[in-house]
């Protein structure tokens, strides 16, 4: 019987160049999922990525697809989409790409309220690089360049995010599997900036160094053992919180995009 | 589009309308001087015919969108100067190994850092290998009027188009805020290039592969071709290399980026002579100096010294053999540019003869004629 994504995947491009256990090979499932239960033509699909390992991973999905520069797949996504409003444009990135090197395209992304969709893997490292701390990295980690504990705090994305003006913002980890592939589904429907960060295991280097745990399914075991709902935090103490992952929706409304503004700038001229 | 005729126009916004004429259809930018008033211009030109113009967070992002906006099929701008020009570099290679063709105006100023926002001809060298590697070729233009500044502006997007290359208008402070007469011509009159696309069978379709001295059709994004780009050492498939062991696979794509510029330099290649078929001094000068060069040869001509001029229009890639062709005959031969001299060593190693080529480098500015003549008086 053939995978039902077969169809969504460049099969000919395989072997990939990915650990095995990573969150990566999930994160493309479901994005690739989430098109193909919107019925999306991925004629009309462009994945957008940076430099690091989660932007390795466009090539092996059936549309177009760039690998661009690091930190800057947000920018090339505004000049396409804004080229082609016809087009979907996803952006599948990491952290440190993603919010590290290209933090400032993410919130200008965001507060123009361009009509993208951007999925974020977290794995809390600067992982292609091996393994090394990153803007996300929790407080206290050992990692290849924190070898005394990492001595800064690490960014609440969806908070920023939602600060920046995204219309849709969402977390979910690697054990969430059907909320994040909705959340996904949701991002690529909405007329405007969506966010969705995805809390992943790197076996390699998070499990490794930060987590201790060797086997990825630890990994998300882990997460799914600290990680709460949003809609379940409200008897937690802040102690008791401080800790824990919190996942949900955190932002979904409407608010006109980019490209529409320019469709009534030019209605104006 | 304006009626065809004569105006007094600021060189900047004679840019801006070279690239609205030669069918430019996005334009980011950040706001630096000397470039701010093409931005400005685009912002009230672009939307009239359809086009995007964005303001983006900085240079870096400029360039990414300008070639994303290429990549989806629409003629693509970005203008800047000095410091964003360095920011810029990164995506500059980026274009390069993905043939994307894209306009950079880069308005020099003095350097390095901010230096100060008056005129330099400090990154003659940074365009020609500013991004990292080895390995690339890339196509600068240098005008020295307002008049230029619409026409090479126009050049620069067919030259891109036609040879898939991002190419440089290296205007200066002098040029791009001088305000002078533009002729605009009639729009029909002028020759538009536009990019092969790819019109195979998407099955077929391989981006990367066209002979050593050409570049492959296009398959612009959203056209069905479900193509990879990335600026990894990439096959002819578009399949990134990993290994050293397989570099083979990317070897010719990876020549091809130097080639397909270098065989086509007689059809690139632009230059402007006066009085040099028996000059015996020859001054080689390009942007504003040219012009003080140009007045500083005819008064010499008055006084009975054979002088000349060579203009470079096309800065890069430099022709070395019609250099040394059309230097032949003179005694010696004068390089005005305002830097500590990069230009000088290209004239050098071209006419392969130290002790004929004598400098005349300035720091800020540009030439005066008379600088320039004294030079001339100096060595004849």
């Amino acid at each position: 019987m053939e995978h039902p994504l077969k169809k969504l995947i460049k099969t000919e491009n395989l072997p990939h160049e990915f650990c095995p256990g990573c969150a990566i090979g999930q994160v493309y499932h479901w994005v690739a999922r989430a098109i193909d239960e919107l019925g999306i033509d991925m004629n009309k699909v462009v994945l957008v990525s940076g430099i690091g390992c989660c932007a390795r991973g466009v090539r092996f999905v059936r549309c177009d697809a760039l690998t661009t520069l690091h930190g800057r797949a947000l920018a090339f996504a505004t000049g396409i989409k804004l080229a082609n409003p016809n087009l979907n444009v996803i952006v599948v990135t990491g952290d440190g790409d993603g919010s590290g090197i290209g933090g400032n395209h993410l919130i200008h992304a965001a507060r123009r309220n361009v009509e993208l969709t951007v999925v974020l893997l977290n794995n809390g490292v600067y992982a292609s690089t091996g393994g090394q701390v990153a803007p996300t990295t929790p407080h206290g980690a050992y990692t290849p360049t924190t070898p005394f504990g990492n001595i800064e705090d690490p960014f609440d994305l969806c908070k920023l995010l939602e600060a920046a003006g995204a219309v849709y913002v969402a977390r979910w980890t690697t054990y969430h599997v059907r909320p994040a592939i909705e959340s996904i589904k949701k991002g690529i429907k909405k007329k405007g900036f969506s966010f969705i960060e995805i809390i992943g295991q790197c076996p390699t280097y998070l499990g490794r160094y930060v987590l201790k745990l060797y086997e990825p399914v630890e990994c998300i075991n882990w997460f799914k053992n600290n990680s709460i709902r949003k809609e379940l935090i409200g008897n937690l103490s802040k102690e008791e919180l401080a800790n824990k992952i919190i996942v949900g929706e955190f932002v979904d409304k409407e608010k006109i995009g980019l490209v529409e503004r320019y469709q009534k700038l030019y209605g104006k001229i | 589009m304006i009626k065809p005729g004569s105006y007094f126009m600021l060189g900047n916004h004679a840019c801006a309308l070279g690239a609205i004429y030669a069918g430019c259809k996005f334009f980011a930018a950040y706001p630096i001087t000397p470039q701010s008033e093409i931005a400005e211009e685009m912002s009230r030109l672009l939307p009239k015919v359809g086009g995007i113009f964005i303001q983006m967070e900085d240079e870096l992002a400029s360039i990414c969108a300008t070639i994303g906006a290429s990549l989806t099929g629409l003629k693509a701008m970005t203008a800047t100067s000095g410091p964003g020009f360095s920011l810029m570099q990164e995506g500059i290679g980026y274009a390069i190994a993905t043939e994307t063709p894209c306009v950079i105006v880069n308005v020099q100023r003095v350097g390095p850092s901010t230096g100060s926002i008056f005129g330099q001809q400090g990154d003659i060298m940074q365009a020609r290998w500013g991004t990292h590697g080895g390995i690339y070729e890339i196509i600068a233009l240098s005008p020295s009027s307002v008049q230029d500044l619409f026409n090479l502006t126009i050049q620069a997007f067919n030259l891109s188009e036609e040879y898939r290359v991002p190419v440089i208008v290296l205007s200066e402070a002098s040029v791009s805020h001088l305000r002078e007469t533009l002729k605009v011509p009639d729009i029909n009159e002028i020759n538009l290039v536009n990019r092969k696309l790819a019109t195979c069978d998407p099955n077929e379709y391989k981006p990367f592969e066209a002979p050593l001295n050409e570049c492959p059709p296009m398959a612009i994004l959203g056209s069905g071709y479900k193509v990879y780009y990335t600026g990894h050492l990439h096959t002819e498939e578009g399949h990134p290399v990993l290994s050293l062991v397989r570099y083979h696979l990317a070897d010719k794509v990876w020549r091809r980026l130097s080639n397909k510029i270098k065989s086509n330099i007689d059809k690139i290649i632009r230059l402007e002579t006066k009085y040099i078929e028996d000059a015996e001094i020859i001054v080689i000068a390009y942007g504003m100096s040219a012009r003080a060069a140009l007045k500083a040869v005819m008064d010499a001509r008055e006084m009975g010294i054979k002088a000349g001029m060579l203009r470079l229009i096309t800065i890069w890639p430099f022709h070395d053999s019609l250099i040394r062709k059309l230097c032949a005959s003179a005694r010696s031969i004068i390089v005005a540019e305002v830097n500590n001299g990069q230009i000088l060593y290209e004239v050098k190693r071209a006419v392969n003869n130290d002790q004929k080529v004598i400098p005349l480098l300035k720091l800020v500015d540009t030439h005066t004629p008379d600088e320039i003549l004294l030079k001339i008086k100096e060595v004849a």
